[in-house]
């Protein structure tokens, strides 16, 4: 991957700073050159380009999004801006759950954490929505694994959560233009799995860590 | 080239207001050294607060001056953009109103705008009032989520009332064609903003001077009626003493004055209660810094259309 940022990724995400009026609070943690993984709530399009914008020019060239292939790769437009402009790494999204033994979706699972820790490397950072799925805003949906084996792979990356308030009222899924009202990201402090936690355990806290920075609506 | 320049009572008028500003500005630093801890701190940041957004209001009216009509118009869109933004942030819609909100935004509120430009009064007084109170019930109802449609309807079309109708009456004031005063119209528009503005800050200190009587202190805890009374009549005198940039009589500036002070008030004390109502102090509490902008203009959201009809029914033949 080249370290420049696309000139159409730029644009994009002066765009969607405009339209969101975004404003960042680093609430747990300063921006850092070191290698992070950044999880947050999921429910629009916008998401990814707001929370990868906020993000100083320098961090930004070198973190990319993870996608699900499926979605990204069905048109010709999608597949430019994923693959072209922004760099994602696109992941195979519910293969897992398809194969027909334990040890075959084993083995899935562990060449999907493979190729997300080769995209992390020696200094790139991922945004990744362990969600897996937009959802309607209301609460925090249940949280995928790959964050956990991801985080057991590489524990030497931060993870840090971070929550991206009132997305879903600029572009929610199904929708196609946006609203242009003011939206909060907040970035919290970093969380890792602690010694004997299991894998339940690990993604409620993180996703808890991720809805308790929920400043504005119903909490 | 610059028309506004060489109107000199303009100059005159609008040279006063920086010189009050920057006096203001060292009054103000003075006080908060003298208060740096005490019970008045408060009071010196909010006007502090106010001076710094009177300098950006200044800068703008200034820069509308040099490059003319269209600019007005175009600062006062945005400036409709950003308040419209923070009302629709905080008020609660539904997902059912995505495409509404984006009509609101996207069509009536410019088209209002372009409306205002090409002086078609005809249509934009009517444009919010009747063409968007008919599209927005329907196309709610298209879009077809019945949940709290009334109250649904009601808030998208206050808002479009409050933020983009009122606040255009702002820049049509540039058009009025009043006999014997072309080329002049700018001096009614910082007329009405000076009121305006004395009358909102010259309440808030004339309650905390001599305040005694609350008045609808379920809705702003800190109104009194000295406050109210103080600031009125202080703002309706400056305003009286300022007949000479406008196009009215002594008796007829006071007049405009005290109505501009009277709406503008209710127009604070109505958006105070719907803040109350939606649960929050300040529409800035999203955006620091900047934010904040529908708190600044409320009065004039309202005080706006009267001014501009009155002048309009009573000095344009």
């Amino acid at each position: 991957m080249s370290e420049g940022i696309h000139p159409i990724a730029s644009l994009l995400a002066s765009t969607a700073r405009f339209i969101s009026g975004v404003q960042v609070q680093w609430a747990g943690c300063r921006p850092s050159e070191r290698q992070r993984i950044y999880f947050a709530n999921h429910t629009s399009h916008l998401d990814f380009v707001v929370l990868w914008s906020a993000l100083p020019s320098d961090i930004r060239a070198h973190t990319r999004p993870i996608a699900a292939k499926d979605y990204w790769e069905e048109t010709r437009p999608r597949r430019y801006l994923v693959e072209n402009v922004f760099k994602a790494v696109l992941v195979e999204r519910g293969t897992v759950s398809q194969t027909k033994s334990p040890e075959e979706g084993k083995f899935v699972s562990r060449s999907l954490i493979e190729d997300l820790a080769a995209a992390l490397g020696t200094h790139n950072s991922l945004i990744l929505f362990p969600e897996g799925t937009r959802g309607t805003g209301e609460k925090v949906g249940d949280f995928r694994a790959g964050l956990y084996h991801l985080a057991m792979r590489r524990p030497d990356v931060e993870l840090v959560p971070a929550y991206l308030e009132n997305m879903n009222r600029i572009l929610p899924k199904g929708e196609f233009l946006p609203v242009p009202m003011l939206s909060l990201l907040t970035f919290g402090k970093p969380i890792r799995v602690e010694p004997g936690e299991d894998k339940q355990e690990f993604l409620e806290r993180a996703r808890e860590a991720v809805s308790s920075l929920r400043r504005i609506g119903p909490s | 080239m610059f028309p506004a320049l060489h109107d000199s009572r303009l100059m005159w008028l609008f040279g006063g207001v920086l010189f009050v500003l920057i006096l203001m500005g060292f009054v103000a630093d003075i006080l908060k050294e003298r208060h740096r801890e005490d019970a008045n701190r408060p009071t010196i940041d909010n006007f502090k607060g106010r001076i710094r957004a009177w300098w950006k209001m200044c800068i703008m009216f200034a820069l509308c001056l040099l490059v003319g009509h269209v600019a007005t118009l175009v600062l006062f869109a945005i400036i409709s953009f950003l308040a419209l933004r923070e009302y629709m942030t905080l008020v609660p819609t539904r997902r059912g109103d995505h495409r509404t909100l984006f009509w609101s935004f996207f069509v009536i509120m410019p088209l209002q705008y372009y409306l205002v430009g090409i002086q078609w009064y005809g249509f934009f007084a009517v444009m919010i009032p009747v063409v968007s109170f008919i599209f927005i019930p329907s196309s709610m109802a298209i879009y077809g989520d019945t949940e709290q449609f009334l109250e649904r309807a009601a808030k998208i079309q206050f808002g479009l009332m409050v933020c983009a109708y009122g606040l255009s009456h702002a820049p049509a004031l540039m058009q009025m064609n009043v006999p014997g005063f072309a080329g002049h119209e700018a001096r009614l528009l910082l007329y009405m903003g000076i009121v305006d503005q004395m009358n909102d800050v010259l309440q808030y200190l004339w309650g905390r001077l001599i305040g005694r009587h609350k008045v609808a202190w379920r809705v702003s805890p800190s109104r009194t009626w000295e406050g109210f009374f103080g600031g009125v009549i202080s703002a309706t005198a400056l305003g009286a003493a300022l007949w000479w940039v406008t196009p009215f009589t002594p008796l007829q500036s006071a007049g405009m004055a005290f109505t501009i002070c009277i709406v503008g008030s209710a127009g604070g004390l109505v958006m105070s209660a719907v803040k109350r109502d939606i649960g929050i102090k300040d529409f800035g509490v999203v955006v620091e810094g900047d934010g904040g902008v529908l708190d600044r203009i409320d009065s004039l959201c309202f005080a706006a259309p009267l001014f501009f009809h009155l002048v309009r029914y009573y000095f344009v033949p």
